[in-house]
């Protein structure tokens, strides 16, 4: 659990957050460059000190002005995962990895070396020096030996963003795959809303230094208001899945849902495994019966639930389908349709458009051994 | 006796030469770190004083230090006196106050090299180790110091090699005693005062090149095996 509220003024710029997550998961702290990002994180990790208020994680207090509260970052039990790594230089990978693990007190310890280096496979780099890592290495190496000291908390600041997109690829699986095998919280630092799709559970958007919203990513990715800063051009609804089966002749892949089955062109993942998914609006077509013979293999029963006029001459409909979706119609269909709040309609969805639209990948797959 | 053959006298005078640089070095190393932590990291009213005082060797005639160590650490100075009567120890006069003299003047040359080094250490590095459970103290004897070795290596050399040609504060403070406080440039200087002394002073001189190449060398193989380790 994460309690944040802060209050900081650097020169002309203030930060102003508030945010609170039960997530055990991932929670992702998203803006722009210089919306005050790192500044959060640093607060958490004691590295900035904050002007006021207060800051508590899984019950500890780690900062209260009230109460005059402010432990030192090495008593906070904080795991950081820098943007730039920021591996000893003079020290082996082993003695890297083992640099907090002796700090931790004992009873706390939960986290094991072998079972680290065996998750992150870096078994094979553990005698060299940082300087002989490749970026994605560095950042591998970087997470386990933040993780080897047994944090109560996971923080971690665009850990990817220094690295190219092939390892990218590489590294994101590993973190994807912590927030499950060690259930600690994670606040994960990104400008990158794919990075933020992909790996998290709940999101704090941050706009010049305040957080604006704050909800599963779910809620706030289908939000027009918040459209502006997430920087989509397209609106369009996040749904989460889990893969429920694979039919290879229909080349299809059933995904279950809140509200049902999503099917999809063929997707190589696992059964069971978490994979979310973006709906873009304009590609979600609205009938008020639902229709028969036709080639679309999703036509999902909902409820419209809100009507708003978009982008130019268009009409944003939101509709619950057991989770929030939105169509994108004209003015014209609206009036044929006579659409209302309330009302039971079908969503009708092309399969084709769920995987032209952008199709993440969580959890454990093939990646992995 | 050949013409290259060192005399007792030259002898004693490097045995001592080391033996003063060595100590000065030793002495002044643990204190010059500290001095350029201090003049690195921490912002006070009364910095540029201080950094002033470190530096005052550099621009001051070396006479001038020698008289002031020898009013302040005579037998009948504050501090002198005081050790004196509390420790038995004197300073003035003794190879003691020779390797004092030689660590006043190579201690600004110390301190620049590691604070140059200081200043070039990432503190991202330092802020990770804190983040790791380390507290300060442990963050600077596994992260800092470790990363400032090739300063506290070039800074050693330097302020070795400074002190193995200290003259003008040592003749002042601990005057020319042989055996005591005659080092190598005491001796070759007290060589060519004297008729005859001509080639004992060429040998003393050559000596001295040697000794200021070796440190040198030595320097640079210290970084270069540093750098590799880095390098894995």
């Amino acid at each position: 659990m994460l309690d944040v509220r802060v209050k900081r003024r650097q020169g002309d710029f203030v930060i102003n957050a508030v945010f609170r997550s039960e997530a055990v998961g991932v929670t992702a702290l998203f803006g722009r460059s210089g919306a005050g990002k790192t500044s959060i994180i640093n607060m958490v990790a004691g590295l900035v000190r904050p002007d006021e208020g207060h800051i508590i994680v899984n019950d500890r207090r780690l900062f209260d002005s009230t109460m005059s509260v402010d432990l030192p970052p090495e008593k906070r039990r904080v795991g950081y995962i820098f943007q730039d790594g920021r591996l000893f230089p003079h020290l082996s990978v082993r003695s890297n990895l083992t640099y907090g693990m002796g700090l931790a007190p004992k009873a706390e310890r939960y986290v094991d070396f072998d079972q680290v280096v065996h998750l992150l496979g870096i078994e094979h780099l553990i005698d060299r020096r940082p300087a002989k890592l490749s970026g994605g290495e560095k950042q591998r190496v970087a997470i386990g030996r933040a993780l080897l000291t047994s944090p109560s908390v996971l923080l971690m600041d665009e850990p990817l963003a220094s690295l190219d997109v092939a390892r990218k690829a590489e590294v994101l699986p590993f973190i994807a795959r912590l927030s499950g095998e060690f259930s600690i919280p994670i606040l994960y630092v990104s400008h990158s809303l794919e990075e933020i799709l992909n790996l998290a559970d709940a999101m704090v958007v941050l706009d010049s230094g305040s957080a604006v919203a704050v909800g599963s990513i779910e809620d706030l990715m289908s939000r027009r208001d918040l459209q502006h800063l997430t920087g989509y051009t397209d609106c369009g609804a996040v749904i989460s899945t889990v893969v429920e089966s694979q039919h290879e002749t229909a080349g299809l892949t059933h995904l279950r849902f809140p509200g049902g089955v999503l099917k999809v062109p063929r997707l190589d993942a696992y059964v069971g495994a978490k994979v979310r998914v973006r709906i873009e609006a304009r590609s979600v077509a609205i009938a008020l019966v639902a229709p028969e013979q036709i080639s679309v293999q999703n036509i999902l029963p909902g409820t419209v639930e809100e009507i708003t006029p978009g982008n130019g001459s268009l009409v944003d409909v939101r509709l619950d389908i057991g989770c929030p979706l939105l169509a994108r119609i004209t003015p014209q269909a609206l009036k044929t349709l006579d659409l209302r709040a309330g009302q039971q309609v079908f969503a009708v969805i092309k399969s084709v458009a769920v995987s032209h639209g952008v199709l993440w990948r969580n959890g454990p797959t093939e990646a992995f051994e | 006796m050949s013409p290259f053959a060192l005399t007792p006298v030259e002898i004693e005078a490097l045995r001592l030469s080391l033996w003063v640089s060595g100590w000065a070095v030793a002495v002044s190393l643990p204190l010059g770190i500290m001095a350029a932590w201090v003049l690195a990291r921490l912002r006070f009213p009364g910095k540029s004083l201080v950094d002033g005082v470190i530096h005052l060797p550099l621009v001051l005639p070396p006479v001038v230090l020698g008289y002031l160590l020898l009013v302040l650490f005579g037998r009948r100075g504050v501090i002198g006196a005081l050790l004196y009567k509390t420790l038995g120890i004197t300073i003035a006069f003794t190879w003691k106050g020779a390797a004092l003299a030689s660590a006043v003047m190579a201690f600004p040359l110390l301190v620049r090299a590691v604070r140059l080094s200081l200043e070039g250490v990432d503190r991202g590095l330092e802020s990770a180790a804190r983040t790791l459970g380390a507290g300060p103290v442990r963050v600077f004897f596994t992260v800092t110091l470790p990363l400032v070795v090739p300063g506290i290596i070039a800074g050693a050399i330097l302020a070795f090699a400074r002190s193995l040609g200290e003259f003008g504060a040592t003749i002042t403070f601990v005057s020319n005693i042989r055996g005591e406080t005659q080092t190598l440039p005491l001796a070759l200087y007290t060589l060519t005062q004297v008729p005859g002394g001509e080639w004992a002073a060429m040998r003393l001189c050559v000596i001295a090149v040697v000794l200021g190449m070796a440190a040198l060398v030595a320097s640079e193989l210290l970084a270069r095996r540093f750098a590799a380790r880095m390098e894995g």
